[in-house]
């Protein structure tokens, strides 16, 4: 279960978010703008609230009242962005290890063969991230994500920066995650048809601000009118 | 023109001299370049502005002026001379040593610039992914940073080692020209000027200095080729 309760100013823009997620996918969806990134970055530790506090199941990530902010490398999340960022210096390979590196975990062969075979990955080790299609980096930074065994996977609008075609190959491999794999997801988006093949709680956010939180009812005006 | 290429032994421990004290100078300086390059890269603080100008200070500053400084405040009598001899047992004056000082801040402002200009190309997002999987600063630093930033720190290095093999004047301010202790190709090639029927020996000091030179170039060429291309994955 995650709480997030927090304030920041942030590029003249007031961020006020509250929500809860319980387990499964909740969806953050608002329009480009709205806050969502600069919410999921204090989520993961990368940007600091001004006030407030964000808790992981019994563990405070963020207490302003108390001084309380581990720092990003101490957080356990799987954060997935929008564009890779891939290690350009590293083989796909490497970049996936990198996590279990960093963390200390004992080699796991068995999850790593899963992983790699949930996002289709075997083909791509020996390459460089510079070689890579769109979509492929995308698989491979989630494979990556989960490799360092997180908490809380965030998946930052990881399908905007692709074409409509490499959007259709990813999902199907986002929604075997969902169901496979026990970690919990925030998935950032301002497309609702995405949404709607991922998540299952969605938090509406409107400059910086939670407007509703609900089921996937919520997005229905959007699907209607949808063009994805 | 056998002469051009009859080295004399005396020559020999010139040319040898010359690229310990550059190589050493380059190597010592290397961690304080990639630091102060790091700093004036990434880091907001106070002073900022003033270890930028003393950092450059010694490219614009009349060689025999640093020298006369290194003298002043590295000398036996020196405050940090003298403590550093009284504590440590080093000493630099009138030694290679004190050469090899003279030229690695001779040679600081060339090394630290490509460093800094390599350190600010690189993506800061790509550290913030490495925190997220568990890096902490150290470790980004080593794992990220350093490597995407290798290319500039061969051209560094290189830069510095070249400067530091043809640093002349505030050497010979610092610690004279000592054959075989402080009298490097520069100073060789400096005495043999102002003694009668040298010339061809002064000739032949030259020739090295500019072999030395231009294979330095090449090397760092190619090693900063070979270096972009790993990073890219070629």
């Amino acid at each position: 279960m995650l709480t997030v309760n927090v304030q920041k100013m942030f590029g003249g823009v007031t961020i006020e978010a509250a929500f809860e997620s319980a387990v499964g996918v909740t969806a953050l969806y608002g329009p480009s703008g709205a806050g969502k990134t600069s919410i999921v970055s204090m989520i993961a530790g990368l940007l600091k609230p001004d006030r407030g506090r964000i808790d992981l199941d019994d563990t405070t990530l963020f207490d302003s009242e108390h001084g309380i902010h581990i720092p990003a490398y101490r957080r356990r999340m799987g954060y997935v962005f929008q564009e890779g960022r891939l290690f350009p210096h590293m083989s796909v390979a490497q970049n996936l290890d990198y996590g279990r590196w960093m963390n200390r975990l004992p080699r796991d062969t068995t999850e790593s063969d899963r992983v790699i075979a949930l996002l289709d990955l075997a083909p791509l080790l020996t390459r460089r991230p510079r070689n890579l299609s769109g979509g492929e980096r995308q698989r491979v930074a989630i494979g990556r994500a989960l490799l360092a065994k997180p908490r809380l996977l965030l998946l930052d609008e990881p399908l905007a920066s692709l074409d409509r075609s490499r959007k259709q190959e990813i999902l199907p491999y986002l929604a075997r995650l969902r169901d496979e794999s026990k970690v919990p997801m925030i998935y950032v988006s301002h497309q609702a048809g995405e949404i709607v093949k991922i998540a299952s709680q969605v938090v509406r956010i409107e400059d910086g601000r939670v407007v509703e939180t609900g089921g996937l009812d919520l997005l229905d005006a959007e699907r209607r009118s949808m063009v994805f | 023109m056998n002469w051009l290429f009859e080295i004399t032994p005396d020559e020999w421990v010139a040319i040898r001299l010359s690229l310990r004290i550059a190589a050493v100078a380059t190597v010592i300086a290397l961690p304080f370049g990639i630091g102060v390059a790091w700093l004036l890269a990434r880091k907001k603080f106070h002073g900022r502005a003033l270890l930028d100008a003393l950092t450059f200070l010694p490219l614009v500053l009349p060689p025999v002026v640093t020298g006369y400084l290194l003298l002043i405040m590295f000398g036996r009598k020196g405050l940090i001379g003298a403590f550093l001899a009284d504590n440590f047992g080093i000493v630099f004056s009138f030694r290679w040593t004190g050469a090899a000082l003279a030229c690695g801040i001779m040679a600081f402002p060339l090394l630290v610039r490509p460093i800094r200009l390599s350190f600010e190309a690189i993506d800061k997002r790509l550290e913030d992914a490495s925190a997220t999987l568990g890096a902490p600063p150290l470790w980004q630093f080593i794992t990220v940073t350093l490597p995407l930033a290798l290319p500039g720190v061969i051209a560094g290095m290189v830069l510095s080692f070249a400067k530091a093999l043809g640093e002349f004047g505030a050497t010979i301010t610092f610690v004279s020209n000592i054959p075989g202790e402080t009298q490097t190709i520069a100073a060789a090639i400096y005495t043999y000027t102002q003694i009668p029927n040298a010339d061809t020996a002064a000739l032949r000091l030259v020739i090295v200095s500019v072999v030395i030179a231009v294979a330095a170039l090449i090397a760092s060429e190619w090693l900063a080729r070979r270096a972009q291309a790993r990073l890219h994955g070629e």
